[in-house]
């Protein structure tokens, strides 16, 4: 077969490609079905479940700022802490405690906060930019001890009593309740992320990412895109924080610490970043990780998270789905060769 | 009343020149080079143990201590420069950001494998232990020595940054890194001897400060936050910069802590806020 040269042809498959990425693919069904499958094979597991599908979700939305529109932020537990606060408060402090109202009002206000913070912070570039998000997370958590005859300071707000789902199904010992409500929020927001990236939004925020002054040049409004990303990411980490408030059914300041940040940029890098399934990969890798490693040995578990990081830096800057990449890409070369 | 104001003083002036100490080398180096280098707070933590495996295994005198902390920890740093921090020059801040806080996190875990999580304390020499006489009143000689070693330090950097050909070199490069290359200076050794300095400056911060602040392998986390602040909010690069900067945010701190403890770091994070949100690039940065 003759390579083909002409240019419309070669146009022609590239709108192909845009216009048909957006399918869905078998191979999507795949991380789903391993979550259902879970849900049966791992009864005993499901509470540490539910925590994995609540890191995706907060990973997801780190990935829509970080990995799709490029802006490096060390104060995503921000968001998280945010969300999880407005859950808790609710409560302890209004004694509200209905679980999907209260969802809606932890994305509610983590996005103002997002977008507020949002507004100001993303006309900064650079390393100033790194800083002032790490000192929005600390100045929360500051906020939150300087206030503790609200938040409980640092003993955190424990004991509250979430209302039954829908007001009929109660949680039980075994977080069965618990992983199906994550299960599916998580999927309902996935599919709204999805829809996000494949919009000309999402083409409009990959554009930021990999030449900024070209996205200026053309006239797109940037620091409007990026605010409305960074607005939605914020309300989905809040969503992310509720849920983990709600499973876990308290709330303390370590929700603002940056270790969270660092966690949630391991996850998102590990998996691989600007790319829907990352989040997955990464957090279901690190929390298992974790979950055997830190039991042997703390030390040996964070040493462990920092040679993961320094070999992801050198060796596999895509992630594993990156990797996987590659690695089938080389294959197929060698077998067509 | 004056009492009070003069405990603070001195308090804060010994806990400001901590944080220029171990500061102003991120900060020339992360001017100089542009490279986050969130390892840092690693190196001070490093060099605060290394001080206590000197003083209490080895019987070494605390002075002899820092000498051998700061040529241990900058010679360290020198392997870690040459084989990982200067793969990434060219990278992207994300990347350096990710090996960096990566090599925290190691190190952290290897000092807890060592030294365990509990606090550790060194026994001050007892030249260093009581109070000195000042005239006015009597300070602990432990920060009056603090100060007067951070005092002495401003001085000999000032000196090397501005005075000898070394300083003009590291500022040419400082403000125009491509122009200094093209006029012959070498950068990249430049950089290797640069980085070994700030890194042996700040585990001599880590060995000074053991006392003042305690030593725990967290550390490296936990006041790196602050080094990071001092050198945003003095200016990458700028040594009078980091010197202002670890002064305000050295002194507001440790007057909060005097007069509302309760409010712990929140005032001086929304300081540093306020200032970069009006200056970026920090009170003495190049725009």
């Amino acid at each position: 077969m003759s390579k083909p040269t002409d240019s419309t042809f070669l146009l022609g498959r590239h709108v192909d490609f845009l216009l048909n990425r957006h399918r869905f693919k078998l191979a999507e069904a795949l991380p789903w079905i391993l979550a259902i499958a879970a849900f049966f094979l791992l009864p005993d597991r499901l509470t540490f479940g539910s925590q994995v599908l609540i890191m995706v979700l907060f990973a997801l939305s780190l990935d829509l700022i970080l990995g799709y529109a490029g802006i490096v932020t060390l104060g995503h537990a921000a968001f998280f802490g945010l969300g999880a606060y407005t859950v808790g408060l609710l409560v302890i402090r209004a004694g509200w405690n209905e679980p999907i109202s209260s969802l809606f009002a932890a994305a509610a206000v983590a996005g103002i906060a997002g977008f507020l913070s949002g507004w100001v912070l993303l006309r900064y570039r650079g390393f100033t930019l790194l800083m002032l998000t790490l000192a929005t997370g600390v100045l929360l958590m500051e906020l939150g001890n300087l206030r503790s005859d609200i938040t409980g300071g640092y003993d955190g707000l424990p004991g509250m009593v979430i209302a039954p789902l829908f007001g009929v199904f109660e949680y039980d010992l075994y977080g069965k309740t618990n992983y199906i409500y994550a299960l599916v929020v998580l999927f309902i927001i996935f599919m709204i992320v999805r829809r996000i990236v494949y919009s000309p939004f999402g083409e409009a925020l990959t554009g930021i990412r990999e030449n900024v002054r070209r996205m200026h040049a053309i006239g797109a409004p940037v620091h409007r895109h990026l605010v409305v990303a960074y607005t939605i990411a914020a309300a989905i980490a809040g969503v992310a924080g509720a849920l983990n408030a709600q499973t876990n059914a308290y709330v303390t300041l370590g929700v603002f610490e940056f270790d969270r940040s660092a966690a949630v940029m391991v996850i998102l890098i590990l998996g691989g970043t600007g790319r829907l399934y990352g989040a997955f990969v990464g957090a279901v890798i690190y929390m298992v990780l974790e979950d055997y490693l830190a039991k042997w040995s703390p030390e040996f578990w964070q040493f462990g998270v920092g040679l993961l990081l320094v070999m992801a830096v050198l060796f596999a800057r895509r992630g594993l789905l990156g990797l996987f990449e590659d690695i089938g890409r080389y294959i197929s070369k060698k077998r067509t060769s | 009343m004056i009492g009070q104001i003069a405990n603070i003083l001195v308090d804060g002036l010994a806990y400001a020149m901590f944080l220029f100490i171990v500061s102003v080398g991120l900060s020339v180096t992360m001017g100089l080079m542009g490279f986050v280098n969130l390892a840092h707070g690693a190196f001070a933590m490093a060099g605060g143990y290394v001080v206590l495996t000197a003083t209490r295994y080895f019987g070494v005198p605390f002075l002899g201590a820092l000498v051998i902390t700061f040529l241990v920890i900058g010679a360290i740093s020198v392997v870690f420069e040459r084989t990982l921090y200067s793969r990434l020059y060219k990278a992207g801040e994300l990347d350096q950001v990710l090996l960096t806080i990566g090599l925290a996190f190691m190190a952290i875990a290897g000092i807890t494998y060592l030294f365990g999580p509990i606090p550790q304390h060194v026994v001050l020499p007892h030249w260093l232990a009581g109070h000195i006489d000042i005239g006015l009143r009597t300070v602990p000689t432990y920060r009056a020595f603090l100060i007067v070693v951070g005092f002495l330090l401003v001085i000999a950097l000032w000196y090397g940054f501005e005075r000898t050909t070394l300083g003009a070199k590291i500022r040419a490069a400082v403000d125009n890194r491509r122009m200094a290359q093209s006029v012959g200076i070498n950068v990249d050794l430049l950089f290797t001897l640069t980085f070994a300095i700030g890194s042996g400056l700040a585990a001599l911060g880590g060995g000074l400060s053991i006392h003042l602040l305690g030593l725990t392998p967290t550390f490296a986390l936990v006041y790196l936050v602050l080094f990071l602040l001092v050198v945003s909010v003095g200016g990458l690069g700028s040594v009078k910069g980091t010197l202002v900067a670890a002064l305000v945010l050295g002194i507001f701190d440790t007057t909060g802590k005097y007069l509302y403890a309760e409010a712990g770091g929140f005032f001086i994070y929304a300081i540093a806020m306020a200032v970069l949100l009006i200056k970026p690039a920090g009170l003495y940065g190049r725009e």
